[in-house]
């Protein structure tokens, strides 16, 4: 869209809007993405998760974060306060900067970086730099503790994810983001089936970058209380709340661009597929009757008013997108997000599956396994390429 | 891994002393740990008890020999009916009466139902410390159904005050053999479900295999009882020693284990669960007809003399050392039991070890503060 503006701001424009609203609507996904994680807990734990607030809990994330912001601001006296207060920004100001950069859709104004890729996660790696700092200010030995885990065990993932990420760039041939989606429509596969390895590699690593089960040593509950944001209540550990779902979404949009094929359909070249395009309409009209059926079988009135008004919506808006251009508009973004939340289900899946590993053993995996898997990949990798041409 | 009990730290490195507990989430209520660390290695434990203490040995002077029944429930209180059939058959003993046989198989049925439900716990919250979140579900599920059979024979599901000295107050409830039945049928694919999570995980091998080792004759030396004491090797189990109630009429095994590990202390509990299940099948077959009541005096006056009596509780030997000076009062009640002895163990068991570990050793030996205090 052309707006009158000076040569000299618009090219800046749109990406600044696109950045604000994510900036604003983002904390709340990821409310959602915590409730999704209680809900599929709940599911795999034959219990219901939340039901209170709003029909099914719906309302949840909202009354979850308007508590976390009313809460006392709590900075403890033997703390290094500037540090303390510093660290959580750190994280989540990263987080958020690398998410932006990420192209949900080739219609969002997101920058083309020619160093994509590797500027998301240099920016992850100093995201870490608040969990070990805000560990250390905390003066107090669980956090400390646990940010000491937090630096051994990311620095050590780092290199297998990047080595893994290195498998999937080599057949990329690129480092922008967008570009390695369009050779992926261009080359008619998704990297996935060319880098099955680097892509369990990279998942693998993943978990331990985001400090998920079973590599959340971190933050085990169990034996270090909290782990590195063991002092931080309220506002400040609703920050770090928010940039650990950041960096699940991230890792996750980083293999959905990588390794399956970012805002395309599966198999975007193959005509007989087509009817893949109406999958969005499908999907919504589902959901709303979902919801419908749903709302029969709800006890009170709001709450069957509540049901019925959202499945009323997803079902208008799956009717919506029966035009052709909002089709168009909507697919890549439909079709990235669910892949995402695919990769989020799974987080979740293996959290709520798996113990915990213990420090050593996870060191073990890192260094032994899936760093040299990782190095062996890119070396076979190249050596194919080569013979290839 | 080795076990190796080091002294010093490596390098000369600072050795941290960090407390954990008694507000810690995987020390299963009070207890409180000072461990030595050099980075995560652990050197050395102390454990500080009595954050839960209630002086229950000194309560029973006070009390008539009926009125510090209810009392001895609230030591372990997840095994509640064990800890009432334990103080039960030792005064009776003292009184030199014997229940009726009926009250004997009512009394196995439900101290194994409390056996299976008190190992459910343990293996839920086991889980739970080693970053299993899910099992802890699924064994509240079952424990419920066990929790049900309680409340429908006597009103109360955790301290239930079950028995009475000389039998049971109780006549079982309309329904109770088939409710039992249906829960021996329910139970054991569970059991199957936990082990298919659990037994065959990589990881939870990694994580108890070799962890906390404690050798027999180390267990023996330290009078290390129960599942902890079998899993070293040792085939103890006072149901077959000095059988008391029905057991030397029912027909059971006692799983023991290798290793003396974690994961056998594990693999032990989960066949005991499948044990006790066969000793109820049994048990409920076997129910004769007849009195719950042996004749007992309405004011109690046990003849001058001191009795020790142990049973097997689901944590190992739970003995009562009862003194009468004939009064309606107990001179003396000594409780032995076996959480308290078996958490000095620790120190042994984590030495070595990493702080991960510390949390496995804890969950492993199956602590309740309520008893371990009094």
């Amino acid at each position: 869209m052309q707006l009158p503006l000076p040569p000299a701001i618009a090219p800046y424009f749109w990406p600044v809007v696109y950045g604000v609203v994510l900036l604003a609507v983002f904390p709340l996904l990821a409310g959602y993405i915590v409730l999704l994680e209680r809900k599929v807990m709940a599911d795999i734990q034959a219990r219901l998760g939340p039901m209170r607030v709003g029909p099914h809990g719906l309302l949840q994330p909202i009354a979850d974060a308007v508590k976390l912001l009313l809460k006392e601001d709590i900075i403890p006296e033997m703390t290094d306060k500037w540090v303390f207060w510093v660290s959580p920004i750190i994280s989540v100001v990263t987080a958020l900067v690398a998410l932006f950069l990420i192209p949900m859709s080739d219609l969002l104004p997101v920058p083309d970086l020619n160093i994509g890729l590797l500027f998301i996660l240099s920016l992850t790696s100093v995201g870490i730099l608040g969990i070990i700092l805000g560990g250390w200010s905390s003066n107090s030995h669980y956090p400390l503790l646990g940010a000491l885990r937090s630096t051994a065990q990311l620095v050590s993932y780092e290199v297998a994810l990047g080595f893994a990420v290195v498998g999937g760039l080599m057949v990329a041939g690129t480092l922008s983001m967008q570009e390695m989606v369009r050779n992926q429509l261009a080359q008619g596969v998704w990297f996935v089936f060319y880098q099955p390895v680097a892509f369990l590699i990279y998942f693998i690593a993943a978990l331990a970058e985001t400090n998920r089960v079973p590599f959340d040593m971190p933050e085990a509950e169990s034996e270090i209380v909290a782990g590195y944001h063991t002092e931080y209540s309220g506002f400040r550990f609703a920050l770090y709340f928010l940039a650990e779902y950041s960096n699940i979404v991230i890792v996750c949009s980083i293999a959905t661009t990588l390794f399956l094929g970012g805002w395309l359909r599966p198999f975007p070249n193959v005509q007989a597929l087509d009817f893949l395009n109406y999958f969005p309409v499908v999907a919504l009209v589902g959901l709303g009757a979902f919801c419908l059926l749903g709302a029969a079988r709800e006890a009170r009135m709001i709450e069957k008013l509540g049901m019925a008004g959202l499945g009323g919506a997803f079902v208008v808006a799956g009717l919506v997108c029966l035009v052709p251009a909002v089709l168009t508009a909507i697919s890549g973004l439909f079709w990235f997000v669910l892949k995402v939340c695919l990769g989020i289900y799974t987080f979740i899946w293996i959290r709520f599956t798996l113990p915990r590993y213990r420090y050593d053993q996870l060191m073990r995996i890192g260094w032994q396994w899936l760093i040299p898997l990782a190095i062996a990949n890119v070396i076979v990798t190249g050596i194919v390429m080569m013979l290839w041409q | 891994m080795a076990t190796t009990t080091p002294q010093a730290t490596f390098l000369d490195a600072n050795e941290i002393v960090i407390n954990m507990g008694p507000q810690h989430p995987s020390t299963h209520g009070v207890l409180r740990v000072i461990l030595r660390l050099d980075g995560e290695k652990v050197l050395g434990t102390e454990c500080v008890i009595g954050y839960l203490h209630r002086g229950v040995e000194k309560i029973a002077e006070n009390r008539t020999y009926v009125q510090f029944a209810p009392y001895v429930d609230r030591m372990d209180y997840v095994a509640a009916v064990s800890n009432g059939l334990g103080y039960c058959e030792a005064i009776e003993k003292l009184l030199n009466v014997e229940a009726p046989p009926r009250a004997r198989y009512v009394r196995t049925i439900l101290t194994e139902l409390n056996r299976i439900s008190s190992h459910l716990l343990w293996l839920g919250t086991h889980a739970l410390d080693l970053g299993a979140i899910t099992p802890l579900f699924y064994t509240f599920r079952e424990r419920e159904e066990i929790l049900k059979i309680f409340e429908n024979y006597c009103g109360a599901r955790l301290t239930t005050h079950a028995f009475r000295i000389g039998g049971l107050q109780y006549e079982t409830y309309d329904g109770f053999e088939e409710q039992v039945k249906a829960f021996c049928n329910y139970f054991p694919p569970k059991v199957d479900e936990y082990e298919a999570l659990l037994t065959g995980n990589r990881i939870w091998l990694q994580r108890t295999k070799g962890v906390g080792i404690l050798k027999a004759d180390e267990a023996i030396d330290m009078s290390v009882t129960g599942p902890v004491l079998r899993a070293s090797g040792v085939k103890w189990d006072l149901r077959k020693a000095k059988p008391y109630a029905a057991y030397a009429e029912l027909d059971f095994e006692i799983p023991t284990g290798p290793n003396g590990d974690t994961f056998d202390r594990y693999m032990v509990r989960m066949e005991e669960m499948r044990q006790s299940i066969r000793i109820v099948r049994q048990a409920v077959d076997k129910i004769p007809e007849g009195p719950i009541m042996a004749k007992v005096p309405k004011i109690m006056k046990p003849p001058v003399g001191e009795i020790y009596h142990s049973i097997e509780a689901p944590k190992g030997e739970l003995g009562y050392y009862v003194v009468s000076d004939g009064s309606t009062q107990p001179y003396r009640v000594r409780v032995r039991p076996p959480c308290f002895i078996n958490l000095q163990a620790l120190d042994r068991m984590c030495r070595g070890h990493l702080v991960a570990d510390v949390v496995a050793i804890i969950g492993t030996i199956d602590i309740v503060l309520g008893e371990v205090d009094r």
